[in-house]
């Protein structure tokens, strides 16, 4: 039968049709193992036939993606097969930036390497800069250059999203990136702030297509609106810069209408620490502590002082003390004070948001609504860290999540901070229906080591290089004031860089400042292209010479698996496999792929071994602790203590009992989290699909940081070594103790030039200025908003090698809002002039109307050089792409006071990309894009013309 | 071969929710990989790495901007595969009888070896569903993934077209669409599934579900906002106050 | 739509091939001895490069033959076996007549009834396709028939008759032309039925920056200004010029003259016919409408 609407000329013929074989074998075999095609890290299969990658799909079991995969991760196996592999190990032949090189023996350049560096370290390890880019290996490559003895480590974090990192875990002792997640299963509001894709990636698809599927509301804040905010049930397409503000004047509304969570602000935040306030003290504007150092709160059942973690302490959210004439009051006086203040009311801020008052108080209408009106309780029993049993978890189903948006603004680390208070406001941290830790999280700042640059010739640094400061003892500076680090992390122009200053190596080498280095050495950042500011002069840099013709950074070795732009700036090229060659460890001691509910890490294996002299980059530093004799890589008697990378990650123990992978540890297998290495740990990790998880037991689901059985539970799969609850703070004593030096209190004291800045930007409580990159790009002069967002289906720059996602995204338009196309009378296929203080590029242009009507935007790093990627010289993505790179700046322009301060966050030392400025002219269609760099030489053959590829028909 | 068959005993397809697609182009790329490697020549990339490259695929995603009379600009991201029509002109113009309508399912699906590249199906079909392989020169569409959907090596949870099974945000969902009590026919009688260009008389099994409204203004909310306090001294009062009966 | 060489070349070359053959069958010129040889070869020649230029335009040439099985429900098809009966009867008519000497008139009307036949399945070819709706119209396979039998006409140096035909036919294609341009507006099909998104919808970003198969082959463009420029250059010199010159004093070069402007305006009439054609998938790739 025809379905009822079949209309159709009949066919007097029987129907004839081919018999098809509907079960084709799929593949010869699964290998399961990791993508990497960005961090979110999803769960493949890998199918092979005849022993060649034939085709990937998602992992059904893998707690991140749970069967799906992106664009990116099912396009894999052209990443993979990509003719831009780099083949050998390269040396040198041309000038720096020509791309020519030739191929050596992997004997030749490791010797080159491990002589140069042996020789550094014997007399001066700081000489070496070593910087990782996206590393997720972050746990071993900073153990390396600890044992090696170097200050100068980081990886991509400073310029990535350190805001948010650092101001969650300042805040509440966890952040979003992918460390924590809505509750997906129970939330009613969601709201979106910054977000294009990140890392979270398909968590995030995932999740909000569940609320879609509930008709839960889904708020999204962006001046651009795609993706996410393409389907958001509500857009609130908000000025860039002003979020901040934006924030403080829902909490605004909120206290004046009493809609918080009071309950949950005085137990579980430090609402109801009292402050200092006495003015002549040392601590003024600190916790009042007792003589155990512990914050003090009063406790409601006596109305006297108790410590905040004091057995069944019932502390008062409003508590004061009157104490030799001063009086001390609880943290939230001076959140009503700071917040019920009328520069937060909705009328004035709305203009310079952009968002209408009426529309401010209605969000902030809604999100009590969510928080108190659907309000909702757990049937589940648990017991907090004071001892007091609670028969039921309360729920609070509004949810946020935020990254670059908000937080790639020089003003980002206080607006993270002011959405985290928001969340704690209206107790939507940590309960159901709420935001959710990821374990490890929640780990407070002070449980993180501090920052750590002690330099001794020959011997390791004193500790990690990388860490959470509490004031001003903790910073990396000299007696004389210079910093110790290359990147100037942790000094008083961005004391609280928790993440340090990638962003920052290349111009300080290059200057000499604070003090030259010899060796730069990457490992997976494209820092000749997109992921550095100022692109063409750091292009310049990399290649500039001294009065004596020598590279003014005298050595650079690069790690990176394809023939990319910073390939041409190396003087040796150590060529990394692909994902699918090599192990990885995906490790619960840096970024794990933890779930809400459970603990989860992970591996990559070889599915398939390499057909080209190429080396998985984590066994080639393996091998290079072992030629340079560092300690941990050779024992007593000088021999190597790991053959490799996978050797390492089953049997090292950073603490003991404690490794790189937490499954199937002791001798038999059967522990999880802490015990022996288990030789047999890899094949158990490829029997269980890659991965390894540890269900939250049901009572240590939520309220995390204070539940004795989630802390319990962490103690014994090795999160931790002895339970840590804590307090959130909406007060922040690290802040405050800069902001006192500024004043002028303590030992410690910033120069002179830095005080009115770290006085106004550095308040305890979230405050919010204007992007200090607006005091210097004139806004008549510059007067637009420019932003770059990531694509869905393209990772940075190694995308482009991938022969069918360069078919979605081969070029990238400047995007203009309707009133800025019709202004300057801009036609399809229009080019554009658009300047900003740092330079100028022309570029194509397009229309958008769903865009914040200062605001224009592209995609990232769309733009390639010609003859990187083994991408042929016309390709578009050379003559039409390009990048905003070139006109964002590291340093802000000079504004009268003989300074250029960086363009950064200055608490944390964020990069500020999301700050620039621009002006545009329409002008008339040049043949391809500008700036054009000269084409560099490929060190890899050329690309095949066609692409048919089936491993079996 | 060229008719359509008579009957259908099921109409296989695809409803692709339109308030939920996200354009991540993810079932673009399980759809080339999975078709790569399996019905028919692979799908292939002609200029694969140069100037003007030019691959076939089964499954594009588009994205339009509605500009609404009241309200914002919105962005609604489209992914349009074929819709395996009832009334498949494609299927009648072909000459060679390599396009046909699958009588069990209702799949229309070329025979590769049939096929003699002339591009008349491609004109036939107002949605532009097929593309002609640029290195095999024959003609390709999609498939609905014909050989995973009743494949008996791979577990029935998988035995769904490669992009539905990837889609992250859930935005595709198969099923029977003769079938009134199918999920699928569920969501389009639930959110008024509506065809394209249906004027063209194709009759497409494929439904997409709107978008639903956006940036709706609701002020029942403004009471929640009713102030119990204009200064701090008054909300810690009030605050003090509200505990006290906790 | 792409103005393929392959597809122009294959109708207008079949077009005058076939309308000279139907001349010919209807004994509109001489079928006999040498001249009769020259025109059956210019006649044959013309399909027969008209129909071998088709298959340029297939990815699989050589499996050309199938396309002989969908006679049924394919225009294709049915043209593909028109074409052999035609090239057959004309066949059997042109031997018999230049070999033997013998013109069997029921078979040469026989021929000529089969080779309008064919040049009409030609035209439903693009006639028939309800995406492209400047071609979805009777007046598609009208123009077809109209520019074989004056084409051939004209081969066959009916010289008032050409002159007539050229006029008749001048004044069809330009109001043909004027219909088509209102055609997609009156389908029906917007980018708002397209996408069922209202009507105040269009592209914002197409699916691939990459090319593709539709966006060669369909979405072709070509800027009005320039449509209507050469819609003027094709009416001067497919109609005018060539009927102007046969109104002349008769001679051998101007009828030629007349015969190469003709087809030197067809050629440019099938280009426009192609490129100017609309296709609704153009919708979804941010073709403004008609
Ligand atoms: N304008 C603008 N610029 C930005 C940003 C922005 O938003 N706007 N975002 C910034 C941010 S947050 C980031 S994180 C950066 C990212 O920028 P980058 O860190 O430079 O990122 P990629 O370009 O993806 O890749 C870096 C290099 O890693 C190499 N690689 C890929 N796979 C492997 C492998 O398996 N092994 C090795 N050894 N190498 C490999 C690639 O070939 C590439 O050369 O960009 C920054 N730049
Ligand atoms: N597909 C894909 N996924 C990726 C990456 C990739 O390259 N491709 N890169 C990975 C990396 S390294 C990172 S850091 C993450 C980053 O992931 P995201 O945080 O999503 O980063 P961006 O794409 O830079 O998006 C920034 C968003 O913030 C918005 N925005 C800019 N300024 C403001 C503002 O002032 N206020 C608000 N509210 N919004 C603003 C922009 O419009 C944009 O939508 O993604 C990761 N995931
Ligand atoms: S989000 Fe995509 S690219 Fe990233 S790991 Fe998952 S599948 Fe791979
Ligand atoms: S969508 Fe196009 S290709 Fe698919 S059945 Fe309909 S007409 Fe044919
Ligand atoms: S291209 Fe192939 S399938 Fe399409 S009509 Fe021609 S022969 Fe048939
Ligand atoms: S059903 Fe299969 S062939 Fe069709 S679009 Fe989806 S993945 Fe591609
Ligand atoms: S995978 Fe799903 S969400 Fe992504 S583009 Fe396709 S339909 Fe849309
Ligand atoms: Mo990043």
């Amino acid at each position: 039968m025809l379905g009822p609407e079949g209309h159709r000329r009949t066919d007097p013929m029987p129907h004839r049709q081919p018999a098809l074989d509907l079960s084709p074998p799929v593949s010869d075999e699964v290998r399961k193992t990791t993508c990497y095609m960005c961090a979110c890290r999803c769960g493949i299969d890998v199918h092979l036939k005849e022993g060649k990658v034939a085709y990937i799909e998602g992992n059904r079991d893998h707690p991140v993606n749970r069967g799906v995969l992106c664009a990116k991760g099912s396009a894999g196996i052209m990443q993979h097969l990509s003719p831009a592999r780099l083949r050998a190990p390269l040396r040198r032949t041309g000038p720096r930036g020509s791309g020519q090189f030739e191929e050596i023996t992997w004997d030749e350049a490791l010797g080159i390497v491990a002589e140069r560096l042996a020789g550094l370290r014997r007399t001066a390890p700081e000489k070496l800069a070593f910087f990782t880019g996206r590393d997720q290996s972050q746990s071993f490559t900073s153990w390396w250059a600890q044992a090696y003895g170097t200050p100068n480590y980081a990886a991509h974090g400073g310029f990535c999203s350190v805001n948010m990192a650092a101001a969650g875990i300042y805040t509440m002792g966890g952040a979003f990136w992918e460390f924590g997640q809505p509750d997906w299963e129970r939330t009613r509001l969601f709201l979106i702030f910054g977000v294009a894709e990140d890392h979270d990636s398909n968590p995030i698809k995932m999740g909000l297509g569940r609320l879609k599927a509930r008709g839960a509301k889904v708020i999204g804040v962006n001046p651009i609106r795609t993706g996410y905010n393409a389907i958001a049930d509500e857009w609130v397409g908000i000025t860039p810069g002003t979020d901040g503000l934006f924030i403080l004047s829902l909490i605004h509304c909120l206290l004046k209408a009493g809609k918080i969570d009071a309950d949950y602000l005085a137990r579980l935040t430090d609402a109801s620490v009292l402050l200092d306030e006495d003015p002549r003290s040392e601590t003024h504007g600190l916790y009042l502590r007792d003589a155990d150092g512990k914050p003090q709160v009063i406790d409601r059942r006596t109305g006297h002082l108790a410590p905040w973690d004091g057995e069944g302490v019932e502390p008062r959210l409003t508590g004061s003390l009157r104490r030799a004439g001063t009086t001390h009051r609880s943290v939230f006086h001076r959140v009503a004070e700071a917040y019920l203040d009328a520069r937060y009311a909705p009328e004035t801020v709305a203009a310079t948001c952009g968002v209408t008052a009426e529309r401010i108080r209605r969000i902030a209408a809604e999100l009590a609504h969510a928080a108190f009106d659907q309000a909702f309780e757990v049937a589940q029993p648990w017991t907090d860290f004071r001892g007091k049993r609670h028969e039921t978890m309360p729920g609070r189903p509004v949810s946020v999540h935020a990254m670059r948006g908000i937080s790639a603004h020089s003003n980002g680390f206080q607006t993270c901070r002011a959405l985290h208070v928001l969340q704690i406001l209206l107790g939507a941290v940590e309960t159901p229906g709420s935001f959710r830790f990821k374990p490890p999280y929640p780990k407070p700042a002070t449980a993180h080591p501090k920052p750590h640059g002690k330099v001794r010739p020959g011997e390791p640094l004193d500790g990690p290089h990388l860490g959470f400061v509490h004031g001003p003892a903790d910073l990396l500076v000299n007696d004389d004031g210079t910093a110790r680090r290359i990147d100037k992390a942790f000094t008083w122009e961005n004391p609280m860089s928790a993440h340090g200053m990638m962003h920052m190596v290349i111009s300080n080498a290059h200057a000499g400042d604070p003090y030259p280095i010899d060796t730069l050495f990457l490992y997976m950042a494209n820092m000749a292209w997109n992921s550095t500011m100022n692109t063409s002069a750091v292009m310049e840099m990399l290649a500039d010479k001294d009065a004596d013709g020598d590279y003014k950074i005298p050595f650079i070795v690069y790690s990176d698996a394809y023939s990319s732009e910073m390939v041409a700036y190396a003087d040796i090229v150590l060529p990394d496999t692909t994902y699918l060659e090599r192990h990885d460890c995906i490790s619960l001691l840096d970024r794990p792929i933890s779930e809400a509910d459970a603990a989860a890490d992970a591996i990559r294996w070889p599915v398939v071994e390499p057909d080209r002299d190429v080396r998985g980059f984590q066994s080639v530093l393996v091998d290079l602790g072992v030629r340079l004799g560092l300690p941990g890589f050779v024992d007593a008697e000088g021999k190597a203590v790991y053959a490799d990378y996978a050797d390492y990650m089953v049997n090292h123990q950073r603490r003991p009992g404690v490794g790189p992978l937490a499954g199937w540890r002791g001798e038999d297998g059967a522990a999880g989290g802490r015990g022996a290495p288990n030789p047999e740990q890899l094949e158990k990790y490829k029997e269980n699909g890659g991965f390894w998880t540890a269900h939250i037991p049901e009572e240590a689901q939520y309220y995390k940081p204070w539940n004795r059985a989630y802390q319990d539970w962490a103690v014994e799969v090795g999160l931790f070594d002895a339970p840590q609850p804590y307090l959130f703070s909406l007060w922040c004593e690290p802040l405050r103790r800069f902001q006192a030096a500024a004043e002028g209190k303590g030992r410690h004291r910033p120069p002179e030039h830095l005080r009115a800045q770290m006085q106004a930007t550095m308040t305890p409580l979230p405050t919010w200025y204007a992007p200090l990159g607006d005091g210097h790009a004139d806004p008549v002069e510059y007067p637009v908003h420019a932003l770059t967002q990531r694509p869905m289906a393209m990772y940075h720059s190694w995308g482009s090698q991938n022969a069918w996602l360069r078919q979605i995204h081969g070029r990238n338009p400047l995007y203009l809002p309707t009133a800025l196309w019709e202004k300057y009378r801009f036609q399809e296929g229009d080019w554009a002039c658009v300047r900003s203080p740092a330079g100028e590029i022309t570029v194509p242009v397009a229309h958008m109307a769903a865009l914040n009507p200062h605001t224009v935007w592209t995609w990232n790093a769309i733009g390639k050089r010609r003859g990187a990627w083994a991408l042929d010289k016309g390709a578009p993505e050379a003559t039409k792409g390009f990048l905003l790179n070139h006109l964002i700046h590291e340093l802000l322009p000079e504004r009268g006071d003989g300074l250029r301060w960086s363009n950064s966050d200055p608490i944390t030392g964020q990069a500020a990309w999301f700050d620039l400025r621009v002006s545009i002219e329409k002008v008339r269609a040049p043949r391809h894009v500008y700036p054009d760099p000269p084409p560099q030489a490929s060190p890899v053959p050329p690309a095949p013309a066609r692409v048919a590829q089936k491993v079996r028909p | 071969m060229t008719a359509l068959p008579n009957r259908v005993e099921r109409k296989l397809g695809l409803v692709i929710d339109l308030d939920t697609c996200v354009g991540c182009h993810a079932c673009v790329t399980a759809c080339k990989g999975w078709n790569t490697e399996n019905y028919g020549a692979p799908l292939g990339d002609a200029d694969a790495y140069g100037a003007d490259p030019v691959g076939a695929f089964l499954n594009r995603i588009h994205s339009f901007e509605v500009t609404p009379d009241e309200g914002p600009a919105q962005v609604v991201h489209f992914p349009k595969s074929c819709l395996h029509c009832d009334d498949a002109p494609c299927v009648t113009v072909c000459p060679t009888g390599a396009s046909y309508k699958r009588s069990e399912d209702g799949i229309v699906l070329v025979n590769e070896s049939d096929c003699i590249g002339c591009g008349l199906c491609a004109w036939a079909c107002p949605y532009g569903a097929r593309e002609q392989d640029p290195v095999e020169k024959v003609m390709k569409k999609c498939t609905l993934c014909v050989d995973r959907i009743y494949n008996d090596n791979l577990p029935e949870v998988d035995r769904v077209p490669a992009c539905v099974r990837t889609c992250p945000a859930g935005a595709r969902h198969f099923g029977d669409l003769s079938d009134p009590d199918s999920d699928v026919s569920r969501l389009v009688a639930e959110r008024d599934g509506m065809d394209l260009m249906p004027e063209q008389g194709t009759a497409p099994v494929n439904k997409y579900l709107p978008p639903r409204p956006k940036d709706a203004e609701l002020d029942i909310l403004a009471p929640l906002l009713e102030p119990v306090a204009e200064t701090p001294r008054g909300l810690l009062g009030w605050l003090d106050r509200a505990l006290e009966k906790l | 739509m792409h103005p393929a060489p392959s597809l122009i070349a294959f109708t207008v070359l079949s077009g005058l091939g076939f309308g000279l053959l139907a001349c010919l069958g209807l004994g509109l010129a001489p079928t006999e001895r040498w001249t009769g040889t020259v025109f059956f070869a210019l006649g044959f020649g013309l399909a027969g490069t008209g129909l071998l230029s088709s298959t340029l335009h297939l990815g699989h040439p050589e499996r050309a033959l199938k396309a002989f099985t969908q006679w049924r429900t394919s225009w294709l098809s049915r043209e593909a076996w028109l074409a052999c009966a035609t090239l057959a009867v004309a066949g059997l008519y042109a031997a018999l007549a230049v070999l033997a000497g013998l013109t069997v008139a029921p078979l040469g009307w026989l021929a000529a009834a089969l080779c309008l036949v064919t040049v009409g399945a030609t035209s439903m070819i693009y006639g028939q396709l309800r995406t492209v709706p400047r071609w979805h119209h009777w007046s598609t396979p009208a123009l077809f028939v109209g520019f074989a039998v004056t084409g051939g006409i004209l081969l066959a140096g009916q010289v008032t008759a050409a002159a007539v035909l050229l006029a008749l036919l001048g004044v069809a294609q330009f109001l043909a032309w004027r219909a088509g341009d209102r055609r997609l507006a009156a389908s029906g099909s917007t980018v708002a039925t397209a996408t069922g998104l209202g009507p105040r919808v269009r592209l914002f970003e197409p699916p691939h920056t990459g090319g593709n198969y539709l966006t060669h082959e369909m979405v072709f463009q070509v800027a009005r200004r320039h449509a209507t420029k050469l819609r003027s250059i094709a009416l001067v010199v497919a109609f005018i010029a060539p009927a102007v010159l046969l109104m002349l004093p008769f001679s051998h070069a101007l009828a030629a003259a007349a015969v190469v402007a003709h087809v030197a305006g067809m050629v440019l009439i099938r280009w426009l016919f192609f490129a100017e054609a609309e296709h609704v998938v153009g919708l979804y790739y941010g073709r403004p409408v008609g």
